[in-house]
């Protein structure tokens, strides 16, 4: 049966089957949403076996044997064994693994990449302060693309007062939250 | 009409407003009246993941920590502000309580099927009129549900959400200022919402358009299903159709969108269906729905799925005015009474090992359809 690619209606080349905790997913994506996504498509011919960016990271991370293996240091979870379960150890393995969790979260939410709707009260400042800086490095982004770099100095400045860094914006809140909110060792 | 009044009725209060509890709408046909949308809509459901801060997931906990989550929820404060356990609270060792118990349980829909099964420290709240749940230490710690019959999920969401922020007064939960509410499993992260509703699409199966609506759901980005959930398939002709993703869109939207576009589609789809085979062939549906209501008048040993595929047949004959005789609550109420646990508890309080409960299940049926 031909798929159509899940983002657009071209014909899909990757075709992936996703299992976690028993539920069991599909991802069809044509050559271009492939390589959006990280796949790594086969160059010609072979079999149609496609590797994931991750199971290429996997690999590279085992022929450099001295790197330690990453773990949460709250609740011992390490990313191979987050995959294998498909579930998340703790609050703060979200931070910890989130350059890895950022990718399957996308794709396991269909491209969302931030939450929109009802938060706890207790975290109503967390999410003002993020609003605030991602709108500030919004504008910053914007006036260094045009030259404009007294008011690029400005709201850098307005960002640092913030007392947080500049580069990134609600990434940076999680360490805030999950220092607090992290799992409890046994 | 009953229709109208999900359709047209507003969520009550801003979802994304954590304070507003006023003027819930009341939820419809518990009492095994009409419910909206009852013709082609079973029941419809809304759920919460939550997790707690200050304690791993529950994949990652200890017994003894998840005894203390346990410990923790219990002494939490659930009611108040018009959410659903108003009435009251009954908490269920589901760790200690009888198997046919638990069974019991999830044919009612109260607890899931991963939770009758596993074996850690696990409880749950269930409030007196049974539409309301919180399952303690499934995948995640704290699972919120409510559930109502027919399509109703603006109330029931207003509900919830009443709910969660009376929780939230004396829990705190895990939240991520990017990734909304943390959850076990990534599919669940942001909003942790999952809405559903169990259809009864048997004219579109009759009409060969099943197919059809398979595609429409998966172009929509839905997950459908079958009677019992992940996994099980579609006996009866009932499907349980939910939203797959729960981030980057609001609970409200993701709400409005489901209740208020999708499923009533779905539902005008069968209904067409529906008016056009009692326009083509009457007789042959007539022979149908009065067939399986013979048979379930006259059998003497009836298993399982033929019980619950003659029944929504009958479902059917009922929902389109030419069974007169038999209420839709009552067939609604077979389907739950006609599951093992249920009827086990009605006789001798025993799950059976491969006991053969053909007869007892004749025996209910035949006596509650007799004409």
């Amino acid at each position: 049966m031909q798929h159509h690619c899940d983002r657009c209606n071209n014909p899909a080349v990757v075709h992936e089957t996703l299992v976690h905790d028993g539920k069991k997913s599909e991802v069809h994506l044509c050559a271009e949403h492939a390589a959006e996504g990280g796949y790594i498509l086969p160059t010609q011919g072979g079999p149609t076996l496609i590797v994931g960016k991750l199971l290429e990271k996997a690999a590279a991370a085992a022929s450099a044997p001295q790197r330690a293996v990453k773990c949460c240091p709250s609740c011992g979870m390490t990313m191979a064994a987050l995959r294998e379960s498909g579930l998340v150890g703790c609050a703060l393995c979200y931070r910890q693994f989130e350059e890895e969790l950022s990718g399957l979260i996308q794709r396991t939410q269909e491209g969302a990449t931030a939450h929109v709707g009802r938060h706890p009260a207790h975290a109503a400042e967390l999410i003002d302060r993020a609003a605030v800086r991602n709108r500030l490095s919004r504008d910053l982004r914007e006036a260094v693309s045009r030259e404009d770099y007294e008011r690029a100095a400005r709201l850098r400045d307005e960002l640092l007062a913030l007392g947080e860094p500049t580069s990134d914006s609600a990434a940076e809140e999680a360490s805030s939250e999950s220092s607090s909110g992290g799992g409890r060792h046994a | 009409m009953s229709d109208a009044r999900d359709a047209n009725s507003s969520a009550a209060g801003s979802p994304a407003n954590n304070t507003g509890q006023a003027e819930l709408p009341p939820l419809l046909g518990l009492d095994g009246g009409d419910a909206p949308f009852a013709d082609c809509v079973l029941s419809s459901r809304v759920r919460l993941a939550r997790n707690l801060v200050g304690f791993n997931f529950v994949n990652r906990s200890s017994p003894e920590q998840l005894a203390d989550v346990v410990h923790r929820v219990q002494s939490a404060r659930l009611g108040g502000g018009g959410s659903g356990f108003d009435g009251g609270v009954r908490w269920v060792n589901v760790q200690t309580t009888a198997p046919v118990d638990r069974l019991m349980l999830f044919e009612r829909n109260l607890i899931s099927r991963p939770f009758v099964e596993a074996t850690h420290p696990r409880c749950v709240a269930i409030s007196s009129d049974e539409t309301t749940s919180v399952m303690v230490n499934e995948e995640d710690h704290l699972r919120l549900q409510m559930l109502a019959p027919g399509l109703q999920l603006r109330a029931l969401s207003a509900r919830m959400f009443a709910l969660d922020s009376s929780i939230e007064r004396s829990l705190e939960y895990a939240f991520h200022p990017r990734y909304g509410y943390l959850t076990a499993c990534t599919t669940n992260v942001g909003t942790g919402i999952r809405v559903s509703a169990m259809l009864h699409l048997p004219a579109l199966h009759m009409v060969q358009e099943l197919e059809r609506v398979q595609r429409a759901a998966k172009e929509l980005h839905l997950a459908i299903r079958g009677f019992h959930g992940e996994g099980t398939e579609s006996l009866g002709d009932f499907f349980q159709i939910s939203n797959q993703t729960t981030l980057g869109r609001s609970e409200h939207d993701i709400v409005e969108q489901f209740a208020g576009s999708i499923l009533p589609q779905f539902v005008e789809y069968e209904r067409a269906a529906r008016r056009a085979i009692m326009e083509r062939d009457l007789a042959a549906l007539d022979d149908r729905v009065f067939r399986a209501l013979g048979v379930l008048r006259s059998c003497r040993l009836l298993a399982l799925d033929e019980a619950i595929k003659f029944l929504a047949r009958v479902r059917l004959g009922v929902a389109l005015g030419r069974i007169t005789d038999v209420p839709l609550s009552l067939v609604n109420r077979l389907l739950l009474e006609v599951q093992p646990a249920h009827l086990a508890r009605a006789s001798n309080g025993e799950l059976g090992n491969g006991r053969d409960d053909r007869a007892a299940r004749a025996r209910l049926v035949r006596e509650a359809v007799r004409g």
